[in-house]
């Protein structure tokens, strides 16, 4: 049928063989005939065939490979789905001769177009690792290159291959970190439970633990935690330990999925939040935990399994749902006993009387096994709470005249553990118990009477002899365990009572000299040497009483639980209690939080990743619209506070400022907007961690930044909005050579971002590398020598190993002026003295505005406020383009937009002041008219003369 | 990931099998049957089994057990509800996952499969999608194929996946546009002999039928969303929204689907909808016992308590049942020794009752344990924790849907004469179904 042309008979064909392939007969006979097929038009024939060839391709290698020019074609397709479902069954089909068409096929679809088949990709790197693991270092290339992808269809699946080819490759995550954990909540399901673990591994290695305040929030988390922001805010600032603002956001993006209708996902939050949280905010994980105790049976099981784990460490968590883990009759076995294990775990003196009531309801129970595990917790329950451990001792002794022989027997051996605790008040229960003897036929019960009397046979004299009577009569039947205690009390009641038991020792012993276990064997031997005066020995019976008698320390009942928390919860290997292949370990916290600078992303990478998602429809949907609300909100707030301030301390200290010349004969307006109190600076600091926390909050975002700046005190009127600076290449500039610096070099640029620290500052980035040999310690700025100019320092670095250099960030207020800010940078040894000089155009920041208010504010700014210049161009920057970049290049303004081709306009604030800056740029044939209005004239002109020399240039 | 996928029946027969990754003989089922043999009964087979070179996971459904085959570290939860998906999945498709059904079905079982998972990590897990990949069986549909030799498999390609809305299809058309919200309520309670709660609690769910042209953004919004306590929902679910203003704002995926489970705390008092009187007691001598249960609606609201049951799980010794029940009929099972009592709809005048005698196996002593009951009812129109929609609106298509809410109430079992010492006996809702 397969080799007839009608296609239908064909797909009938196909059909059938797919049946044997589900019922696991053999079909590969056929593999020839479904091969020559593999190219059909028809799609299900096509699908089907592909079936068959992963299935059996393996087998048949060499005919396999005549499919393989098809798919080489149809990766080729334009059809997304041809193109994955191709790649798919390319890497499925198991033959280690194609792995180099295997490997360039991946690396294409990596840089396809279509997330689905990058996603392909992803799941394909996998195969071809475990088809040939020597492909690792290529394949993690593959894998850092779809880390970077945007997709959510991608993460979830890149992740994956991530885990599965270089777990340890933790260096990879850094700079996606922020971006997978704002994606989290648009990853499909299975995405999101193979990112959340992941990033609960990253976690564990990046920040520091949050652990060191216990439970001080205990009560009143629940209200703490509700997202009110401010008052978190203010409440983490008290404390010592500050969260990182990245721990911080992981724990926030992951909150929501609790809410999840997948059970796994709702699981591996609250693995996530148990490993990483505060222990206060732990228990906002308990409602969902337990809301998925009424899923399936399976989920139960695992998820009870988790909550023993849980709950032996933290009983507050789960105690109010106490009547959520009350065992009905209908539940299978092994969830029984996994409540049973959490009930115990959960019991305290105020609820006890509840639980041992609900225990006695168990002990009825028809289930035998779990009757007896009732008994067992009811034992653990004794020990743990030493209040109740009498009336828990009455109510089993009851239990021993229970007609089940389970429950009796495992009465009497929980009853030996907890009468080893506190013997002496017992011996009635002994007694009792050994009256009972002759009914309790269960060998690991007599065993256990056995071994208490023996053991207490001081507080039973007279009914220990005759039990080790009735022993002697009935030894050869007993149970192996039986026979040894049996021989253990003849022992023990030979050294305290010799005269009544000596015969009957002898007589035991002599029993079990010519048992037919070796065991029993070898310890009559062993007593009858230890205990019976000879003319050799001697030395040791000296002893025996010592050996024997010795006091015991009492058993601990604990949880079979209690190591299971080296597991990370909600793995396979917790569910096992032991290491599954492929385990990863979680590690301890880190002692000191390794550097967090790793994880910001330079604006470029986010300004590309960004713009082509602004046509999706999802952006209203998911959280960054959450995020950048809360942040402008804050922002606002915290620009209110610093111009609070200033206004207070402007009257009161007046620092004398040093100018530059130009500026002090131009305008004496700078020098008293610009000069700032120390007092103003130390309030800049004061809202700085919150400001750093917003900031990043507010890069992550990845919106357009709506900054209304209320310290912008020239036009209140117009609505002015700071906008993301433009992307332009890197200008470097030398701070300190190596030479100079002896081994130490430093260099800096303006990161044109809003600096973090304060309003009025510029955020310069410093790189430090150490190029000598050795290492150089504690790298920190001493002191700034030039007066008036406010500096935020880096925190200092505490060292730098040769060859490695680290990026840190500091602000520096040059009150509008280029005057080179000098500040001493020290090393342990040393210290040079450094200077960072800036251009004029990084004084700016950018503005958007609308025509409109650009001319009205131009017509403000007319007469002195006004610099103008003629220059000529070069015909190839008369378009808008170049000319854009090159006016960007050089000043970080932002461009307004215009409705003229030939008119451009620019729009900038002054970092220090908030002057406002516009530039306006009118070609004309061959040259063009440079305006700048500001009210800073020097300023102006500086500007002018550096937009001239730009513009004029080829 | 997930390695192979075996499909064993009650009787022990491997009847399909699928492998991802290569291929893993099927002897490696020898210990799943093993620790099947062991649980005795299919409902205490651990769900993790560990062999010596992998791990099986496995949940049981439909008196089908999917074993799946692990060879590596994976959150187990992560597998069990793929799998529990899959069965959902078979359901969908075929109107029931029984073993008929997957045999008939075996090669759209068989592309199913190969669509759901790629490498052993979940691919396509919506129904939406594999619906457009994949179309289900219909009667007209398979003979239309047999006579014109075309296939089942989607000749165009899904969007779905590649969309922003990854549960919903694009190009959706009706000519009836309507949308329709099931609430169904589950009581879970536990109540002592005067009546008085001990434990009660709602679970409920919203499940939804939508069937809009077009990409509609529906809001649903409730009267009293307070008395939601805890809630997950589909993937669809804005969840910034519920936070805010607690409404349900979503993109609906097409078709039928689950757009939210809830429960309603004790705190808020639940109105246990029957009560009973029940009086089972076994003699000392003479090998006999005696039961009398009656049954009567309480709180209803003026509702109707319909499709009521009542199961009796008793003793072994329990022989076999000579009774009369004034309403409905009963059957009592000497093997399984379950006694299932159908009443049908609750009279307000004239309360059923169910009165005689046991007898028990002679000569064995007297059970100690008081049977429980177990019962089961529906009452229509009715959200028994008085949740309520307020309206739906749609935004982003222009037509007018047909909307519809309905109410039902459930009751699972129903489980009373545990004797608690110092407490009287007990009735126990439980959830069914």
């Amino acid at each position: 049928m397969l080799e007839s042309s009608k296609e239908s008979l064909k797909l009938e064909a196909m059909k059938r063989v797919v049946g044997l392939i589900a019922k696991g007969k053999n079909a590969s006979e056929l593999f020839p005939a479904v091969v020559k097929n593999v190219a059909n038009k028809n799609l299900e024939l096509k699908k089907l065939v592909y079936v068959y060839l992963v299935r059996y391709a393996e087998e048949q290698q060499d005919l396999a490979l005549l499919s393989i020019s098809t798919f080489q074609r149809a990766l080729k397709d334009p059809n997304q789905l041809i193109r994955a479902s191709a790649l798919r069954v390319l890497s499925s089909i198991r033959v280690p001769i194609i792995v180099p068409i295997m490997m360039l096929a991946i690396k294409e679809a990596a840089s396809d177009l279509s997330p689905y088949v990058r996603k392909t990709a992803a799941h394909a790197i996998q195969k071809l690792y475990s088809l040939d693991a020597d492909q690792k270092d290529h394949l993690i290339e593959v894998i850092e290159k779809l880390l970077k992808d945007k997709s959510t269809l991608v993460a979830g699946s890149v992740v994956m291959a991530f885990e599965e080819v270089c777990p340890d490759r933790i260096d990879l995550i850094h700079r996606n970190y922020r971006k997978l954990c704002n994606l989290l909540m648009d990853v499909e399901e299975w995405g999101q439970v193979v990112i959340i673990s992941m990033l609960t591994r990253y976690a564990r290695t990046q920040f520091i633990s949050p652990w060191k305040e216990d439970g001080v929030f205990e009560n009143s988390e629940k209200a703490f935690y509700e997202s009110d922001e401010e008052k978190r805010k203010s409440a983490e600032e008290t404390k010592p330990y500050a969260m990182d603002p990245d721990h911080r956001l992981l724990l926030r993006s992951t909150k929501p999925l609790l809410q999840s209708r997948n059970t796994a996902v709702v699981m591996s939050v609250a693995q996530l939040y148990w490993h990483l949280a505060p222990k206060h905010e732990v228990n906002i994980i308990t409602k969902s935990l337990v809301r998925l105790l009424r899923s399936h049976r399976e989920v139960q099981y695992i998820v009870l399994q988790n909550i023993a784990t849980m709950s032996i460490q933290r009983k507050g968590m789960f105690e109010p749902f106490m009547k959520s883990f009350y065992v009905r009759s209908t539940d299978a076995t092994h969830i029984k006993t996994l409540k049973l294990e959490i009930l115990t775990n959960l019991a305290n003196e105020a609820n006890i009387s509840t639980v041992l009531r609900e225990f006695q309801t168990y002990v009825k129970s028809q289930d035998k096994a779990f009757a007896a595990a009732t008994i067992q917790a009811i034992g653990r329950c004794a020990t743990n709470i030493s209040e109740i451990t009498d009336t828990c001792l009455n109510g089993l002794v009851l239990l021993l005249s229970n007609r089940d022989e389970t429950v009796v027997a495992e009465s009497v051996v929980v009853i030996r553990k907890l009468l080893q605790t506190q013997p002496s008040e017992h011996s009635d229960i002994i007694k009792h118990m050994a009256k009972l003897f002759d009914n309790i036929t269960v060998p690991m019960a007599r065993a256990s009477i056995l071994w208490l009397i023996g053991e207490y046979c001081e507080h039973v004299p007279k009914i220990a002899p005759d039990v080790l009577r009735k022993m002697a009569k009935t030894f050869h039947n007993e149970e192996d365990i039986v026979k040894l205690q049996t021989v253990s009390l003849a022992a023990k009641l030979y050294l305290t009572n010799s005269k009544q038991t000596k015969l009957l020792t002898q007589y035991i012993l002599n029993l079990g000299k010519y048992d037919q276990n070796y065991d029993i064997r070898d310890r009559t031997r062993f007593i009858r040497q230890l205990i019976v005066p000879s003319e050799r020995g001697g030395a040791l019976s000296k002893y025996a009483r010592r050996i024997l008698l010795a006091p015991k320390p009492a058993p601990v009942l604990q949880s079979a639980f209690k190591d299971r928390d080296r597991f990370q919860l909600g793995t396979l290997s917790h569910t096992l209690n032991s290491k599954a292949t492929g385990y990863l370990e979680l590690s301890d916290w880190p002692p000191m939080a390794p550097d967090q600078s790793v994880r910001n992303v330079e604006v470029a990478e986010a300004m590309k990743e960004w713009s082509p998602a602004v046509g999706k429809a999802k952006s209203s949907k998911s959280d960054d619209k959450f995020y950048s609300d809360s942040g402008e909100e804050e922002d606002e707030q915290a620009a209110d506070s610093g111009s609070d301030e200033e206004g207070g301390s402007e009257g009161s200290t007046r620092t004398p400022v040093s100018l530059s010349s130009e500026a002090e004969s131009e305008n004496s307006e700078t020098s008293e907007d610009s000069s700032q109190s120390e007092k103003s600076s130390d309030s800049g600091t004061g809202v700085k961690k919150t400001t750093t926390q917003k900031n990043k909050k507010l890069q992550q975002a990845k919106k357009p930044r709506k900054l209304v700046s209320v310290c912008d005190r020239v036009c209140v009127c117009v609505c002015q909005q700071l906008s993301s600076p433009v992307f332009v290449p890197v200008h470097t500039y030398e701070l300190l050579h190596r030479m100079t610096g002896k081994g130490l070099a430093a260099q800096y640029h303006f990161s044109r971002q809003p600096c973090i620290y304060d309003d009025r500052m510029i955020s310069v980035q410093l790189t430090f590398s150490n190029n000598g040999d050795h290492t150089l310690e504690n790298i920190h700025i001493s002191e700034k020598t030039s007066a008036g100019q406010n500096i935020h320092c880096f925190s200092p670095i505490e060292c730098l190993e040769p060859e490695k250099s680290v990026t840190v960030s500091m602000g520096v207020d040059f009150n509008d002026s280029t005057q080179a800010a000098s500040f001493q940078l020290c090393t342990k040894a040393e210290g040079f003295n450094v200077s960072i000089q800036p251009a004029v155009g990084e004084l700016l920041l950018p503005v958007t505005m609308s025509e409109q208010d650009f001319s009205k504010e131009q017509g403000k700014l007319q007469g002195m406020n006004e610099s103008s210049a003629t220059i000529a161009m070069t015909p190839e920057s008369i378009t808008s383009q170049p000319l854009h970049r090159k006016v960007v290049n050089m000043a970080n303004v932002g461009v307004v937009p215009s409705g003229q081709n030939n008119v451009h306009r620019f729009a900038a604030k002054l970092v220090s002041s908030g002057a406002l800056v516009l530039v306006c740029v009118v070609q004309k044939d061959s040259g063009a008219q440079l305006t700048v209005n500001t009210e800073k004239t020097i300023i102006g002109s500086m500007l002018l003369r550096e937009l001239q020399t730009v513009l004029s240039a080829p | 990931m997930i390695h192979s996928l075996f499909l064993i029946n009650n009787a022990g027969d491997i009847f399909l099998e699928k492998h991802w990754k290569s291929v893993i003989s099927r002897s490696v089922c020898d210990y799943f049957f093993e620790a099947q043999e062991k649980a005795m009964e299919p409902d205490n087979v651990p769900p993790v089994i560990r062999t010596p070179h992998h791990y099986l996971i496995n949940i049981y459904r439909d008196k089908i057990f999917f074993v799946s085959v692990i060879q590596t570290e994976v959150p187990p939860l992560f597998v069990i509800e793929f799998l529990h998906r899959v069965a959902e999945m078979f359901q969908d498709y075929f109107g029931d996952c029984s073993e008929v059904a997957i045999k008939d079905n075996v090669v759209i079982v068989y592309e199913l499969l190969e669509e759901m998972l790629d490498n052993g990590f979940p691919l396509a897990t919506e129904s939406n999608i594999l619906k457009e990949l994949i179309k289900p069986p219909t009667i007209l549909r398979s003979m239309v194929n047999s006579i014109t030799g075309s296939s089942n498999v989607g000749e165009t390609l899904p969007t779905g996946q590649l969309s922003t809305v990854p549960w919903r299809r694009a190009g959706v058309k009706y000519t009836n546009n309507e949308a329709y919200f099931d609430v169904v309520e589950e009581i879970d309670a536990i109540l002592d002999k005067s009546g008085t709660t001990v434990f009660a609690e709602i679970q409920g769910v919203i499940d939804a039928c939508v069937k809009l042209s077009g990409m509609p953004d529906l809001t649903l919004s409730f009267m009293n969303p307070r008395l939601l306590d805890d809630v997950s929902f589909h993937p669809c679910v804005r969840f910034k929204r519920w936070e805010s203003e607690r409404v349900l704002s979503f993109i609906p995926p097409d078709g039928n689907f689950r757009l939210m489970s809830y429960h309603v705390n004790a705190q808020n008092l639940v109105a246990i909808p029957v009560y009973v009187r029940q009086n089972i007691s076994f003699f000392e001598s003479g090998s006999s016992g005696r039961l009398d249960i009656t049954l009567g609606p309480k709180q209803t609201m003026g509702k109707t308590v319909e499709c009521v049951v009542v199961t009796v799980h008793m003793p072994k010794v329990v022989l076999n049942a000579n009774l009369t029940a004034t309403q409905g009929n009963y059957t009592y099972d000497p093997v399984t020794k379950i006694l299932v009592w159908d009443i049908g709809k609750l009279n307000q005048q004239k309360l059923p009752n169910l009165k005689g005698s046991l007898s028990l196996q002679s000569g064995a002593p007297k059970p100690e344990e008081n049977p429980s009951l177990n019962i089961d009812l529906k009452i229509q129109q009715l959200a028994i924790s008085g949740l309520k929609v307020n309206r739906l609106d749609m935004y982003g298509e222009k037509y007018k849907p047909f909307k519809g809410v309905k109410y039902v109430t459930k009751a699972g079992k129903f489980q009373t004469g545990k004797v608690v010492p110092k407490q009287s006996s007990r009735l126990l809702f439980d959830k069914t179904k």
